[in-house]
């Protein structure tokens, strides 16, 4: 933990060194994802409802999916990249040294830049919980906590498996965006308007619902009181994509490529 | 002209070279594809009276937008082109008897190209079998399908010889990521890539039409669907064209004052 | 004290051909082609040696520097350094080595050279006064005085070798593996690398194992040599015995390399 605080401050102490880049790239961060939020304003200019949820309910889904993605980005950055990491040898060096590899790949890349993005995922789900009438109760700010955690991990789960492909091949790999874009970019909505199929998808096999829909459905009072515990279920997703970055990091060191 | 086409040729052979990375394309755009569209069934099947175009419209909307993604998209913008310039490599190409403004439009225009013909026909062709109203309807007369490739046309140059105005734009910038990332947005929204344009209140909506903007994706799309027909379309097309002819032309003005400047300042 | 012995490493390259037809099958049948990195190879360093490894691009030496550095796993062999087999006591074997690779950097490019050191004494958990002696001594040893408050990215070439240097002794290794260190230098921080390690593996009894392409490297720091072409040892021995009878040390190699139709 000590390591990767140093290696915070290392990266914090770069960004410094450029301070007007950084905080063009952070207001530009914030906009990218704002033409999200006025595809949904837009949309509830016409309509009322969506699949029972009410405009603030959207953004409290939109708010909260963005912040979970945005986490994951800026502190498993150095999964997300992690071809350039392999192809500058940094892995090499990583493997040559005395500590944890995941540690170190994480420590290799802080991408602070994405404040913007979260600055903004923050301002959305506040507006959203403001003029939706949630019936606060300490467990469900706990509750929301949780979705942060369980929704950082699971997306941090997806860039593991990017990188774990990444030992094995680097072609065609931009279909894991599907995986991480898609779910930044379509949990926008609560799953469930997607329809059933998508949902059970969502539930079994890669557990965005978990981390998004579920606990949602608690926060609104519509669902039951468990489903606050869900976004610690989807936390097992790490599992296998663990098993697969070691299978990767095998494979790594027997081909050397 | 034989020389652009020569660099149009070997961009596009470039393009067709990348074929895992097409097909990682092209199952990410069937997926983004299907989603897009269950959205808006969920739209549709809360309030029907409020849905502006017709489903099956939408759906063609839709498949048509992510099988032409690479006409649009403005990620498709040559990293390259932006560093020959903020670094200066830009003199050598100077030194090769063709104009800039030009070699760089046949270029842009080859990458475009290639990456949507790889990309569009297995989509469309499993869009077509998707049961209505979701996949992709036929078009509904063959004169509105040649008035649909004509504007498909227009399009691509249209959306050319704006990310020319975004190259030419960085001769006089230092950083041009942020220029990049406005346009980027900009086009998004105003073309009618986050939601179609008829989605928006008829006010804001008639605005929009008018910009530049519109004359990408917007036009060929709902002219294929049929949401587009009568005056209406022939005003659209009109202004396709227009703005394709006032974007090139500033275009080639812009480039002609880079040129003088890098020559006189040395980049 | 490195062993190697009877180390075997082959890798398995797809075969493809050009063309759309042959892509399509590719996707249902790879056809694999096997290439042997390294076909039975042994040696021996004893502690505080200097040594230069030497052999044409592809002949097996960074298979070998990986395979010793415990990032590679041979098919065959085995490999003992200082007692530990590499790849399996990772973590406690690479606290024993520092691995300088000429052509990348290991320093944060945008923060002071001294920055990069402590995050470098966080990673290798250098103890205060160890860490403060060895930089104190390498600092005076390579002139680093007037750099280490300067990012890496205004530095020369030259200076950031010097500075890549100390950040891999900094824990007090007791192997250094050099990776073609004096590539891209000027003559001048050439002879100050040159020096800087003669004093090292002199004063500190460090031991070294050097590749590069450049002979006067050689000359200038070791006496043995290990020479491998495709995948095989193909001298262990004295600089010498590639000389004789040549005007310079490059001549000989390329005859000795025709002579092996390498």
């Amino acid at each position: 933990m000590k390591l990767y605080g140093k290696y915070f401050v290392m990266h914090l102490k770069s960004v410094m060194e450029y301070k007007t880049s950084f905080l063009l790239t952070c207001i530009s961060q914030f906009f990218v994802s704002f033409n999200i939020f006025l595809g949904i304003y837009f949309m509830f200019q016409r309509f009322s409802k969506v699949e029972g949820f009410t405009y603030p309910e959207v953004l409290l889904s939109f708010g909260i999916t963005l912040m979970e993605f945005t986490l994951a980005e800026a502190f498993a950055r150095g999964f997300d990249t992690f071809g350039s990491i392999i192809n500058h040898g940094e892995f090499d060096r990583i493997l040559a040294r005395p500590r944890g590899i995941i540690l170190q790949v994480l420590g290799s890349r802080i991408e602070f830049t994405r404040i913007g993005r979260l600055l903004q995922a923050i301002v959305v789900f506040a507006y959203g919980l403001a003029v939706s009438d949630v019936r606060w109760t300490p467990w469900k700010v706990f509750s929301i906590l949780l979705m942060l955690l369980g929704g950082t991990v699971v997306f941090s789960g997806l860039f593991l498996i990017y990188a774990s492909v990444c030992f094995f091949t680097i072609e065609g790999l931009e279909f894991m965006n599907i995986f991480t874009d898609g779910a930044r970019e379509y949990g926008k909505y609560p799953v469930s308007i997607y329809g059933k199929r998508v949902l059970q998808l969502c539930t079994f096999v890669v557990p965005y619902a978990l981390i998004q829909y579920y606990p949602l459905l608690y926060l609104l009072d519509r669902g039951k009181p468990s489903y606050s515990l869900l976004p610690l279920a989807a936390c097992l997703f790490i599992i296998p994509c663990l098993l697969l970055w070691r299978a990767g990091v095998r494979h790594y060191t027997s081909s050397g490529s | 002209m034989r020389k652009y086409l020569a660099f149009f040729r070997l961009r596009f052979s470039m393009g067709l070279q990348y074929r895992a990375a097409a097909l990682a394309g092209m199952s990410t755009q069937l997926v983004w594809g299907i989603m897009e569209i269950l959205m808006f069934r969920a739209f549709y099947r809360a309030d029907a009276s409020a849905f502006p175009m017709s489903l099956e419209a939408t759906s063609a909307y839709v498949w048509l937008q992510q099988a032409f993604l690479a006409f649009h998209a403005a990620m498709f913008m040559e990293n390259e082109i932006f560093e020959s310039i903020s670094n200066g490599n830009i003199v050598y190409e100077l030194c090769r008897p063709v104009n800039i403004y030009n070699m760089w439009f046949s270029r842009n225009l080859a990458k475009r190209v290639s990456s949507a013909a790889l990309r569009c026909m297995p989509i469309l062709l499993i869009a077509v079998f998707l049961p209505a109203p979701y996949g992709l309807m036929p078009p509904v007369s063959f004169p509105v399908f040649l008035l649909f490739l004509f504007s498909l046309l227009l399009w691509i140059l249209v959306t050319v010889s704006f990310c020319m105005l975004i190259y030419m734009a960085s001769f006089f910038t230092i950083s041009h990521a942020g220029i990049r990332m406005a346009a980027f947005c900009a086009v998004d929204f105003f073309s009618g890539a986050v939601i179609p344009l008829p989605f928006f209140p008829d006010r804001i909506r008639q605005i929009f039409e008018l910009l530049p903007f519109a004359a990408m994706q917007n036009v060929p799309l709902r002219i294929y669907s049929g949401d587009l027909s009568g005056s209406a379309m022939w005003q659209a097309l009109f202004l396709q064209c227009f703005w394709f002819l006032i974007m090139a032309g500033t275009g080639r003005a812009i480039n002609a004052i880079a040129m003088k400047k890098v020559t006189v300042q040395g980049g | 004290m490195i062993t190697l012995t009877h180390v075997c490493k082959t890798y398995k390259v797809s075969k493809r051909d050009a063309g759309f037809s042959s892509a399509l099958k590719a996707l249902f049948h790879r056809e694999y082609e096997r290439i042997s990195a390294l076909d039975d190879v042994s040696f021996t360093i004893s502690d505080g040696e200097m040594v230069g490894y030497i052999g044409p691009n592809g002949a097996g030496k960074s298979s070998t520097i990986k395979i010793l550095s415990g990032i590679l796993v041979p098919d065959a062999g085995t490999c003992l350094v200082n007692g530990l087999i590499p790849w399996k006591n990772r973590i406690e074997h690479v606290k024993n080595i520092g691995v300088v690779f000429g052509q990348r950097t290991q320093l944060w490019w945008d923060v002071p050279i001294l920055d990069s050191f402590e995050l470098l004494k966080e990673i290798y958990q250098i103890s205060t006064p160890l860490y403060r002696q060895n930089l104190e001594q390498l600092t005076e040893m390579l002139d680093l005085s007037a750099l280490l408050k300067t990012p890496a990215r205004q530095l020369s070439l030259g200076q950031r070798m010097r500075c890549e240097l100390a950040g891999s002794l900094l824990h007090s290794p007791k192997i250094l593996f050099l990776d073609e260190p004096t590539i891209g230098l000027d003559a001048v921080s050439k002879l100050a690398v040159r020096d800087f390690i003669l004093k090292l593996n002199a004063e500190k009894k460090t031991t070294v194992i050097l590749t590069t392409h450049d002979m006067q490297d050689i000359e200038a720091l070791t006496s043995r040599i290990i020479l491998i072409g495709k995948g095989q040892i193909l001298l262990d021995g004295h600089i010498h015995q590639i000389k004789e009878g040549f005007d310079s040390t490059e001549e000989g190699l390329a005859s000795f390399y025709k002579s092996h139709h390498i």
